[in-house]
């Protein structure tokens, strides 16, 4: 029986591939992992715990914050005062001074729960520059400062909360008019499940076909190929076939664990998933292609691959809406080939998107792919 | 009667002669560089067929770059390479059928088996199972044939590198050092393959740095160093010139002193220490006891002798001042 050049190149690819145990943890186990560390994360509400630094209170020291320069001891206790009546007293700190608590209750949102901690100013900066709090609290003239960073959104929530709190206006918060999106496809997971199959597929192209281009240039065995009869487009084809494959076993599985898990629904048709996954192998075939075309040293591949994902990775909106970027970035961010992709997956999984709605995406997609393959083809170095 | 014999034999050679005179690889007026390194300068040779020829040369004498002209991975910057008539420009394919070649160093999939490795590359000949049957048992590879590649040990792995070199029963076979970096046992397992080999006319043509390996294997040695052919020629022609001169090495009880006499009539080379040396007798039967009369003469007491003929690494460092494996 006489053997298929392209059926043997595939088997050996494939084989290549699937020896390596490692490659069912990083391709398979691991996105999986990462989808149920995040879909848990993201969809149900864990109970918040933030820590706050009282400082300038009677027995901690003279306050010196700039803002509260010339507070009295009397001005800060307003906040001592608030929290003997309304907080709960934990037990004492290391500091042996008195820790209190205050606990939001909220059944559809989670628990917040406020740590109040008497510190120095000096060490509440240190907690801050740490991350240990978002927020310090001290008293001016009888009124309650808030020292926070305006632009850390995790700050503002705190200080909104605390101001209530310190108002009396959410001892009992109103949580009537609050209706949680828990319907399939408005959630956070239903988001970010098309993104992490559309991220697999980058980094399963440009890690497995580049990387390993790169050795097998680096190692001689691609001069050793092409000095038999073996025909290179063969040789190109049966990587990428594999790789699709790979990608298509990669993202069924991901696809079926979710759905067992968090319900995942693909409310789009099947043709238009078909055509905007194929599209997207080729797109990162084909730059894989090109990104490996030159270079066999396993180095300068590590930092071609990492300049073209990195960028792809924080600009594409994988695990959050790119467009909290800048106005002018969007129409930029959007013509990536990872955002296409993502956004394209993202259509059929959660916008009920047919083959009409995904075909101009998987129609740059493919271009992309082709031009990038036909690149690198020209310049490509066997030897 | 006698007529038609002489007719006979005339036709036998003339056909003989056609064949064997037929040459595989035809290197003319050849140059090679690298930005400032001139790894190739002025290389003409041919082999012809059924030859098995040695490029003999130490580390960066230019034995690689010349190979890769010849394997068609390298264009000479000046000159022409016929392999088995044909320029490679056009005629790739063609001659990628013919020809079967190991590279220096040469890694395969990790993960494949020997077996899944050479059907891999019979397919690209359109060869059956039977053909990688065949190469399994010519490189002895029979109880590992189900082994990664990874798992075997160097010489394996080259041996492996030889039979898919052997897979499409090459006319030119193209042996760039192969047995560099593997220990003796493995060598001699290499060279036996390659020796039963010789017989099936195949021609070769293979680069080393050993001297021992240059010998087993080839009827003729070309020795190269700095991108320039030294001396071409059967090992027979290249030692010709020294066919009666002998090397004797000795070893002396104590050392000699450092202003000892030269001899007149030959010269010592003594190696730092004062302890050991050689020399050169262009006939051995009347030298042999004037270079003992020496000794006597300057109280230096013989702990060892040895006599040896001339070879091709001592013609190496005569031409050189280098050793081959330097």
């Amino acid at each position: 029986m006489r053997h298929s050049q392209l059926f043997q190149l595939i088997s050996a690819h494939f084989k290549d591939i699937i020896r390596h145990p490692a490659v069912i943890f990083w391709g398979i186990v691991f996105p999986i992992l990462m989808s149920l560390g995040l879909g848990v994360a993201f969809t149900r509400k864990p109970d918040i715990v933030r820590q706050v630094a009282v400082t300038g209170l009677a027995h901690s020291g003279s306050p010196v914050s700039p803002a509260s320069a010339g507070s009295s001891i009397e001005d800060t206790r307003i906040i001592l005062d608030f929290l003997k009546n309304h907080a709960k007293k934990m037990e004492s700190g290391s500091s042996g001074k008195p820790v209190y608590s205050i606990t939001l209750k909220d059944e559809k949102l989670g628990d917040t729960t406020f740590v109040f901690r008497e510190t120095t100013w000096k060490q509440a900066m240190i907690l801050l520059k740490r991350g240990n709090l978002s927020v310090v609290m001290s008293g001016n003239s009888g009124r309650i400062e808030y020292h926070f960073d305006p632009l850390n959104p995790d700050a503002q929530f705190t200080y909104f909360k605390l101001a209530g709190i310190f108002k009396g206006q959410a001892a009992v918060p109103a949580i009537d008019d609050v209706r949680p999106l828990t319907v399939s496809g408005t959630r956070y997971i239903d988001f970010l499940v098309p993104g992490l199959m559309a991220m697999d597929i980058m980094m399963s192209c440009m890690w497995g076909m580049s990387y390993g281009m790169i050795d097998k240039r680096s190692k001689k065995l691609l001069r050793r190929m092409v000095a038999t009869p073996m025909k290179k487009s063969y040789f190109l084809l049966a990587l990428m076939t594999v790789r699709i494959v790979m990608n298509a076993i990669e993202a069924s599985l991901l696809f079926l664990f979710t759905w067992f898990v968090f319900h995942i629904t693909i409310q789009g048709s099947f043709p238009g998933l078909a055509a905007i996954f194929l599209s997207g192998n080729i797109a990162f075939g084909g730059i894989a292609i090109f990104v490996s075309s030159r270079t066999d040293n396993t180095e300068i591949g590590n930092g071609l691959v990492n300049a073209v994902v990195m960028p792809m990775m924080v600009l594409s909106g994988i695990f959050f809406s790119y467009h909290n970027f800048p106005e002018w970035s969007i129409p930029v961010i959007r013509k990536l080939p990872l955002t296409l992709l993502a956004d394209g997956l993202r259509g059929v999984f959660i916008e009920g998107a047919g083959l009409g709605g995904v075909l101009s995406a998987a129609g740059i997609l493919l271009a992309i792919g082709v031009a990038f393959f036909t690149a690198g083809l020209k310049i490509f170095k066997w030897h | 009667m006698r007529l038609g014999l002489r007719l006979f034999l005339g036709l036998l050679f003339v056909r003989t002669s056609g064949v064997l005179m037929n040459p595989v690889i035809e290197v003319k007026g050849v140059y090679k560089s690298f930005k400032h390194v001139q790894a190739v300068a002025g290389v003409d040779f041919e082999i012809l067929k059924g030859q098995s020829v040695a490029l003999l040369g130490p580390n960066g004498a230019g034995k690689t770059t010349l190979m890769e002209m010849i394997e068609g991975i390298q264009k000479p910057d000046r000159g022409e390479i016929l392999v088995l008539g044909k320029g490679w420009k056009g005629n790739e394919d063609a001659l990628h059928q013919q020809i079967g070649l190991s590279l220096q160093e040469t890694q395969f999939l990790d993960r494949l088996t020997v077996r899944e490795t050479l059907v891999l590359f019979a397919s690209f000949y359109g060869l059956d199972r039977g053909r990688v049957d065949e190469i399994i048992h010519i490189i002895d590879l029979a109880e590992k044939s189900r082994s990664y590649v990874v798992n075997l040990s160097g010489g394996q792995r080259q041996r492996l590198a030889i039979g898919i070199a052997l897979l499409n029963r090459p006319r030119l076979l193209l042996l760039d050092e192969p047995t560099t970096g593997l220990d003796p046992n493995a060598r001699r397992e290499i060279w036996s393959i390659l020796l039963r080999l010789k017989q099936s006319q195949t021609s070769l043509i293979l680069t080393t740095h050993y001297m021992e390996e240059a010998e087993q294997l080839c009827d003729r040695i070309i020795i190269i160093d700095h991108g320039r052919i030294l001396k071409k020629g059967t090992l027979a022609q290249l030692l010709e010139a020294e066919d009666g001169q002998k090397i004797i090495e000795f070893t002396l009880e104590a050392p000699a002193k450092t202003d000892t006499p030269e001899p007149s009539r030959f010269h010592i080379q003594w190696v730092p220490g004062w302890e050991k040396g050689s020399v050169i007798l262009p006939r051995i039967e009347g030298e042999l006891p004037e270079f003992l009369d020496f000794l006597r003469q300057n109280g230096l007491r013989l702990k060892n002798l040895e006599c040896r003929r001339k070879t091709l690494d001592d013609l190496f460092i005569e031409m050189t001042g280098r050793r081959l494996d330097a």
